[in-house]
């Protein structure tokens, strides 16, 4: 298994969002790192994941803990894939979220399943872990990523790298 | 300077990165999303909240009953 930086963005300013456009289709599977942060109020949020533009035909099943509690979410039918979690402004200051996404087959006329596995990091004894289960069911190639928090613009320093696979 | 946000978009296959500025019906989306999602935090907070009062609750039942710490928490695994 190779990886092949495709492309990467670190923000030098506030970003509504962040998309990967013309991604070749010269690889097998995709993975994309994220390390994120919203400057909107509170102390979490999560990122709005699209492919293609398309605002339909995306469920995922996830599991959590943070080391005094865990548990299961199932969500069906969304407009986006919700990657929970990311800190903002009220969380400790200078901390980013920790993400990976793989997206195999990204170029085959199936649906699109994928894994994540999102840490929110708050520099403190507990620590949010997520890992997902998704599916974009659509058969069209993968051909764009947008990533948009749900709250909030990313702030500098966030950063987006998108990896291909072969 | 603008507090306008920007949507960055980056092209892999040239890698030029073009930043512009949301229209009004992205802002106004953008808007609606975070009241949103305000909502859906305080309910998931909400239900994390009750399941974590009925765990508790059941601990110390499970203790008037007479089991020890280490027998209430083998149950929870």
């Amino acid at each position: 298994m190779a990886y092949t930086l495709i492309s990467s963005q670190t923000l030098a300013s506030s970003a509504a969002s962040v998309t990967f456009s013309s991604i070749p289709s010269t690889y097998k599977d995709l993975v994309l790192r994220v390390s994120a942060r919203s400057d909107s109020a509170g102390t979490f949020t999560y990122h709005k994941i699209t492919f293609n533009g398309s605002a339909s035909g995306y469920s995922q099943t996830y599991i959590y803990g943070n080391g005094s509690t865990a548990g299961t979410g199932l969500t069906s039918a969304n407009t986006e894939i919700d990657g929970y979690y990311i800190p903002r402004a009220g969380a400790t200051a200078s901390t980013f979220s920790s993400d990976e996404y793989y997206i195999p087959s990204y170029l085959v006329a199936q649906n699109k399943p994928l894994s994540a596995n999102i840490i929110r990091e708050n520099n403190t004894t507990a620590a949010d872990i997520y890992a997902y289960a998704g599916l974009y069911s659509n058969t069209s190639t993968i051909s764009s990523i947008a990533f948009v928090p749900n709250a909030g613009n990313y702030v500098t320093g966030s950063s987006f790298y998108l990896y291909g696979i072969n | 300077m603008t507090d306008t946000p920007i949507a960055v978009e980056v092209n892999c296959e040239t890698g030029e990165v073009t930043e512009r500025p949301l229209t009004a019906e992205e802002i106004t989306a953008q808007q609606e999303a975070a009241a949103e999602a305000a909502v859906r935090q305080a309910e998931a907070e909400a239900t994390a909240q009750a399941e974590a009062d009925a765990k508790l609750s059941a601990q110390a039942k499970l203790a008037a009953l007479g089991l020890t710490t280490e027998e209430i928490a083998a149950l929870s695994k």
